[in-house]
């Protein structure tokens, strides 16, 4: 039994708690005064959409270790991450529309964050295409895509401060109130262990494929 | 007893169609009038933020747990089919 499977009952376990202790931490939380009950939904919304841009941004780098390096484990970790960046961006595509819905009186704006987001998540969507049905060599071309998906990352965390937006700035975080901190921390610390959970599994079944491969090849030999 | 039954029957229909009656009357009121808002008047309808709060925190858990179950289910096929595999190459001594 290897580090790595031993730690992924320990983190989802926290994980678990630390969730199931969340809405009642989050329900401590003031409402904000001008979108009062609705804000909530930044506790679980912001880090998701924090550890969208952190595992694009990782994913970019193994892609890029791995096209220079080639190695199996970059790869496994590069396409781990990019499966779990497309599974927050979804989540969080989903999320905003329902915070925009309230706050904005509408489902979706074509503003930079929201549209950037979009196509950050597609690019990691043509990624996972890529790798299904890429066929051999595929890893290569792929690593390319991820290097140039994670390349959107900052355009995505700068364009509520470029660009005229209606989303929030990211001036947002670090200034909220130490009743609003808290809970926030939380949420962000159980999106953190979680993710890392699912980095490792993600991981364990990408080497685990490999390894069938060459058992396959080694049979046919 | 038939008669009283035959009574109550017409009563009742009566009542539904007087009721639908009132209530389509309402609607159509309701339809046929458009007023605009004056200047003193107060606006007070509001989208209820509570089922998209409840929606919004429902997506992340169910997303999320069926993203692992999805994934546990993968890696349990291929450890099995991976197990499978080595058992045949290490009957053939390799």
């Amino acid at each position: 039994m290897t580090l790595g499977s031993r730690l992924i009952p320990i983190l989802l376990g926290i994980s678990i708690v630390m969730f199931g202790a969340a809405p009642f931490v989050i329900d401590t939380a003031p409402y904000e005064s001008s979108m009062g009950l609705i804000q909530r939904i930044f506790y679980f919304h912001v880090p998701v959409a924090i550890l969208l841009l952190v595992t694009g941004v990782l994913c970019g780098v193994a892609s890029a270790v791995y096209l220079a390096k080639r190695t199996l484990r970059s790869d496994a970790l590069a396409v781990s991450l990019a499966e779990i960046t497309f599974v927050f961006g979804s989540i969080v595509l989903v999320m905003g529309p329902l915070w925009a819905r309230k706050a904005w009186g509408v489902w979706w704006d074509w503003e930079p964050r929201l549209t950037l987001t979009l196509v950050m998540w597609m690019i990691f969507g043509a990624y996972l295409l890529l790798r299904r049905f890429g066929g051999p060599g595929s890893e290569v071309l792929a690593a390319a895509v991820g290097v140039f998906g994670s390349v959107l990352v900052p355009f995505v965390y700068w364009s509520v401060n470029m660009w005229r937006t209606l989303h929030p700035k990211t001036s947002v975080v670090p200034s909220l109130p130490a009743p609003m901190m808290g809970p926030f921390l939380w949420c962000m610390a159980a999106f953190v262990v979680f993710t890392i959970a699912l980095v490792i599994i993600r991981m364990r079944l990408e080497l685990c494929r490999a390894a069938l491969e060459r058992a396959y090849v080694l049979l046919e030999d | 007893m038939r008669r009283v039954w035959r009574a109550v029957r017409t009563g009742m229909v009566t009542a539904g169609l007087a009721g639908f009656g009132l209530v389509a009357s309402l609607a159509a009121q309701a339809e046929t009038e458009f007023r605009p808002i004056e200047p003193g008047d107060l606006m007070t309808e509001q989208l209820p933020a509570t089922p998209l709060v409840f929606a919004a925190y429902a997506v992340v858990w169910v997303a999320l747990l069926l993203y692992i179950l999805v994934l546990w289910r993968r890696i349990g096929r291929i450890e099995r089919e991976l197990a499978d595999v080595t058992s045949r190459l290490e009957s053939r001594g390799r």
